[in-house]
């Protein structure tokens, strides 16, 4: 039974001797593989050039901090309980008098990891953080050679200091300071 | 005259709330009533208790309305009437969620509760299992119109077990009674009045009641919490144990909050309206050796994972039936050590400081960075 008129029913007489020697198809291989050297190419060269993210392309997370370098995070544990694959574990502490230029609220995250190796890249971290402390950012994880380098700790993730250290600041703000 | 009135009434009122008819005994408050029939029909209470006697009508949240007041006077009610302190009578036809009107007057009043209050939920401890926070979604009143300075206090320190966060109050003034009812002596009290008035102890005095722990139950925000649990955990990442010890001074019957082993923090067990629970009529309050002192899993009885309802975020740990995973490398790999195992413990720096056995909460003071260890 046909369920389309599409499909071609295998031919299977023998090949004759011009087709045993397979000259036509092999022109008409090479035909084609001559054709993309004159069409765009599919790659670049990567660490000179660059491709553009999406603007809603979710890379590695990026802990934030605000105009005055103060972090943001108060470990609410919103992002650890959104997560799904369950890779961010977070310490809160309290805010030690002489400390308010560290920390924006009286509780703070201590110890902030991600595994990198759990993390699926869904983003629901940041959509559950009411703190505007996590967002992702437009570049990838990068690779490594051991596992142990995928446990990203606070120091990792932290924003650069937006006033001691303005223009890396401004890099790992990236395309996201335009919009 | 008044024994002459008491001959007349029947043995008990019938009351229709929400279209439910209950019988209740004379005397009963449409909010007891109410809670008799239990479910959605209960209005919320904040500062209504029924185990601290003379609380309520404070808070305004159990506003509910009377359609008829009794069968000798079917009149309705000209106002909602606050259902905590308010009697029920014979024949009386209450409405409570199937009226409009009393549930825009309690999205106003749940309003007027977060004017002030400070909306830290991210930071607050009691987040996860705060009455006003989960009055604040029912009523779709999370966010805030306010636009002017909210009051703030000069913080407090109201001794060594109780953290005071003046600002979340909503003077419902359950702590008070508490500290009137359960201990001795009351060395705190609210001061001053309108706008200005605070739960402050006289002069600073710590409060160092044995019972005076419970004020950290009854409150229904965060602004009486544990202060050695302060900031160890959220809510939700804890898992409720039911447990007990023989304890002289309280009943012993408590629940641990637990984190794997530790335990964290240790609160009367409470029933379903968020109160404490009672056992055979008495109020299971705990006392303070119990709730800061015990907090060793071998100074407890483990009874089993506590019911918490399925709605709350608390169920979110997925703790009823955990089973500690086995060990299994050792028998796949024939006794052998695995050549390119990545144990998490020795690269992670989280659970590096022993947390739930500091007396409070972790300051930077107990993480030092590495780079200063070595």
């Amino acid at each position: 039974m046909r369920l389309t008129n599409r499909s071609v029913e295998v031919n299977r007489k023998p090949m004759t001797f011009l087709e045993s020697i397979y000259l036509w198809n092999i022109m008409k291989g090479m035909g084609i593989t001559i054709s993309h050297l004159f069409k765009r190419k599919a790659t670049i060269k990567y660490p000179e050039q660059k491709r553009s993210f999406s603007k809603v392309f979710r890379g590695l997370h990026v802990l934030n901090r605000d105009a005055e370098g103060r972090e943001n995070c108060t470990a609410c544990g919103l992002c650890a309980v959104a997560c799904p694959a369950e890779a961010i574990t977070m310490e809160g502490a309290e805010r030690l008098p002489g400390e308010e230029h560290l920390y924006r609220e009286e509780k703070y995250a201590a110890k902030y990891e991600i595994n990198m190796l759990r993390c699926i890249f869904c983003g629901l971290c940041e959509e559950a953080c009411p703190k505007d402390a996590i967002y992702l950012s437009q570049t990838f994880a990068p690779a490594n050679y051991g596992r142990k380098g995928f446990i990203y700790k606070k120091e990792d993730l932290l924003i650069p200091h937006p006033v001691n250290e303005p223009e890396a600041y401004q890099k790992a703000l990236g395309e996201k300071a335009s919009h | 005259m008044a024994e002459e009135i008491k001959k007349e009434a029947p043995a008990n009122f019938k009351v229709t709330i929400d279209n439910i008819t209950i019988e209740v005994a004379p005397g009963t408050t449409i909010l007891n009533a109410a809670r008799q029939i239990g479910g959605d029909v209960t209005p919320p209470a904040m500062c209504y208790y029924s185990k601290l006697q003379g609380s309520g009508g404070k808070c305004r949240t159990c506003l509910v309305e009377v359609a008829a007041g009794s069968t000798a006077d079917p009149r309705p009610m000209p106002k909602l009437v606050a259902s905590c302190r308010t009697n029920v009578m014979d024949g009386m036809i209450v409405k409570n969620i199937t009226s409009d009107r009393v549930q825009d007057a309690r999205a106003g009043v749940v309003e007027f509760l977060l004017l002030n209050h400070p909306l830290d939920c991210p930071i607050c401890d009691q987040a996860g299992e705060c009455h006003l926070q989960d009055l604040g979604y029912e009523h779709g009143k999370e966010g805030t119109r306010y636009e002017f300075k909210r009051r703030t206090f000069e913080k407090e320190d109201i001794g060594p077990y109780i953290q005071l966060h003046m600002t979340r109050c909503i003077l419902c003034y359950r702590c008070t009674y508490v500290a009137d009812q359960l201990t001795n002596n009351r060395v705190h009290g609210i001061l001053d009045r309108g706008d200005h008035a605070e739960i402050s102890t006289y002069i600073s005095k710590a409060i160092d009641n044995d019972f005076s722990g419970n004020m950290i139950d009854v409150c229904p925000v965060g602004a009486l919490t544990d202060k050695t649990f302060r900031f160890k955990n959220r809510v939700w990442f804890t898992k409720p144990m039911d447990a007990h010890r023989d304890c002289d001074k309280c009943c012993g019957k408590v629940t641990l909050w637990q984190r794997g082993d530790d335990v964290l923090r240790v609160t009367a067990r409470k029933d379903e309206g968020g109160e404490v629970q009672s056992y055979e009529g008495k109020p299971g309050w705990i006392c303070n050796t119990c709730r800061f002192d015990t907090k060793n899993t071998s100074d407890w009885v483990i009874e089993g994972p506590t019911k918490i309802n399925r709605h709350s975020v608390i169920s979110q740990g997925h703790y009823v039936g955990l089973v500690k995973p086995k060990e299994t490398i050792a028998e796949v790999m024939g006794g052998r050590d695995p050549k390119l195992l990545m144990d998490i413990h020795s690269v992670s720096g989280v659970n590096s400081v022993e947390i739930a056995a500091l007396p409070g909460p972790a300051t930077s003071k107990n993480f030092i960075p590495e780079s200063k260890q070595e």
